[in-house]
């Protein structure tokens, strides 16, 4: 059921002058996000996913370079749920999705909270660019079933969302915006620093971008792509400059992940932080994963994107700093 | 010393020996990248505008500014006026140093002006501070054009987002770190 909004603003009018009004400015915007994710769930029902909830508490994170999980009671408050999703397709689960919280620590920013919404979802015998494709469909549906147009604005800028959407690899995004090579951003240790300064405000500005091909290390999860293992079946996807979705072919070989793993958790614990114990199940299982691809979508960025927010704080309930 | 997590909106820290305060802060993070935090720093001595980004693990300098507790007394084209409450002396401040300070200063409002030797570079304004709607637009009869916020002018001509329900006369309460509304004041 799509709920519709009520007026609510005559209300407001009269309301005490005590009333919390960051809480209550929002109320719009609670709606429409409400409304998106029903969107999204009624989307992957109709195409046949089963949604899952995953346990948002586990023993052991997977160690990623860049990303501090939240400990918890001994164990940890997931990054991301995909390693649990993951052993679910290893047992025979074919179609999946989620709607859940995530925790990072430390994000915070116009464009991250600690504690935020992610979606993701999994699907074997697809590939990253059967993903593209069906991410392309997703947020065009979704959008219908607010009731936008395939033209939206975002902080200024125009953007059509009718298909096809913009295809480049990391690599030529480096040349074409940064002037300067992939590998050599890589070498002089200023990979993200450009992606952030020259390159993200150029993707998906008239038309959603999706760039791929990402550096093998900077893709602990993916598979490498078999023609040039330089690079991982990897993507994210950019509207408006906005960074909203990061998707993959996973990589099934078990033995390269364990490998991986090891080399993400020793430069984990060449900075100092916090050690994770090795996700032993996962591993094991990972052996059994049929060939598959997954893809995580920050819900929060997509409001953001289709209610023309600047901040993060405009589209949740509460940020952290209000609790 | 400073690390990246202390940065935030109005730090003080050094920078080649002259201080400089945050004026903007930004963090960011490319999916599955390193955290980038980017900040323009204004020079408090000249109010030269730099940009900065650090990463996790910079640390950063604190400028040891003395603080000295002061009065609003007026301002005179573009120069701010305060006085010593201990000594009773004067001394000035320009609009260009105070940045946004300058929108919550009414007269008689007690201040920490801050000195960097010896020398006043700007003023920390409490976080809250109430000043009075000398300008707004009356909501019109059967307006339903959903506006869940309209401009007004306070009385330091600083404008903002309100409520529809603020009307001009009323005491509103502004979060002089963010520069937004929070609540009316019941009089």
């Amino acid at each position: 059921m799509i709920l519709e909004p009520v007026s609510i603003l005559p209300g407001l009018r009269n309301s005490p002058a005590s009333m919390n009004w960051q809480l209550a400015k929002r109320q719009k915007a609670l709606w429409t996000r409400a409304k998106i994710v029903q969107g999204i769930r009624k989307s992957f029902i109709d195409r046949g996913y089963l949604e899952v909830e995953t346990p948002q508490r586990i023993p052991a994170p997977a160690p990623e370079s860049h990303i501090d999980a939240i400990p918890a009671n001994g164990w940890f408050l997931h990054t991301s749920p995909e390693l649990c999703m993951k052993r679910l397709l290893a047992a025979g689960y074919e179609r999946i999705f989620q709607i859940c919280h995530c925790w990072r620590e430390g994000e915070r920013g116009n464009r991250h909270i600690p504690e935020f919404t992610l979606l993701e979802w999994y699907r074997i015998r697809t590939d990253y660019w059967g993903l593209m494709e069906e991410t392309e469909s997703l947020i065009q549906s979704v959008v219908r079933a607010i009731g936008l147009t395939d033209r939206i604005v975002y902080q200024g800028k125009e953007i059509n969302l009718a298909g096809p959407w913009q295809r480049i690899a990391v690599r030529e995004a480096f040349s074409r915006y940064a002037h300067i090579s992939m590998a050599e951003a890589l070498e002089l240790d200023r990979f993200d620093e450009l992606m952030v300064q020259d390159i993200e405000p150029q993707l998906g500005i008239e038309r959603p971008t999706f760039i791929y091909d990402y550096p093998a290390v900077r893709s602990s999860l993916a598979r490498l792509r078999q023609d040039d293992p330089s690079v991982a079946e990897r993507f994210e996807l950019y509207i408006g400059g906005l960074e909203l979705a990061n998707g993959f072919s996973e990589l099934t070989d078990a033995k390269e992940q364990r490998a991986r793993f090891l080399h993400e958790e020793a430069y984990r614990r060449s900075l100092g932080k916090r050690p994770y114990p090795l996700p032993e199940k996962f591993l094991t299982e990972l052996e059994i994963m049929p060939p598959s691809a997954g893809i995580a979508l920050g819900i929060d960025r997509l409001v953001m994107l289709l209610l023309d927010a600047a901040s993060i704080d405009e589209v949740v309930a509460f940020t952290t700093e209000e609790l | 010393m400073y690390t990246v997590s202390d940065l935030r909106k109005g730090l003080t820290i050094i920078i080649d020996n002259e201080p400089y305060i945050v004026t903007s802060f930004e963090f960011v993070k490319p999916g599955k990248g390193q955290a980038l935090y980017r900040t323009r720093l204004r020079n408090m001595v000249n109010g030269t505008m730099i940009d900065r980004t650090y990463r996790s693990g910079d640390t950063l300098e604190p400028a040891s500014l003395d603080q000295r507790s002061m009065q609003f007394l007026y301002k005179e084209d573009d120069n701010y006026y305060f006085m010593d409450n201990q000594t009773f002396e004067q001394t000035s401040i320009s609009e260009e140093a105070l940045g946004d300070a300058k929108n919550y200063l009414i007269d008689n409002l007690t201040v920490d002006v801050l000195l960097f030797r010896d020398k006043p570079i700007g003023v920390n304004v409490p976080n809250f501070v109430n000043l009075r709607v000398t300008k707004t637009q009356p909501w019109a009869k059967g307006d339903t054009s959903g506006a869940d916020s309209k401009p007004v002018t306070v009385e330091t001509g600083y404008m903002l987002r309100v409520p529809p329900f603020v009307e001009e006369g009323d005491l509103i309460t502004i979060d002089t770190r963010t520069g937004e509304y929070i609540t009316r004041v019941k009089e």
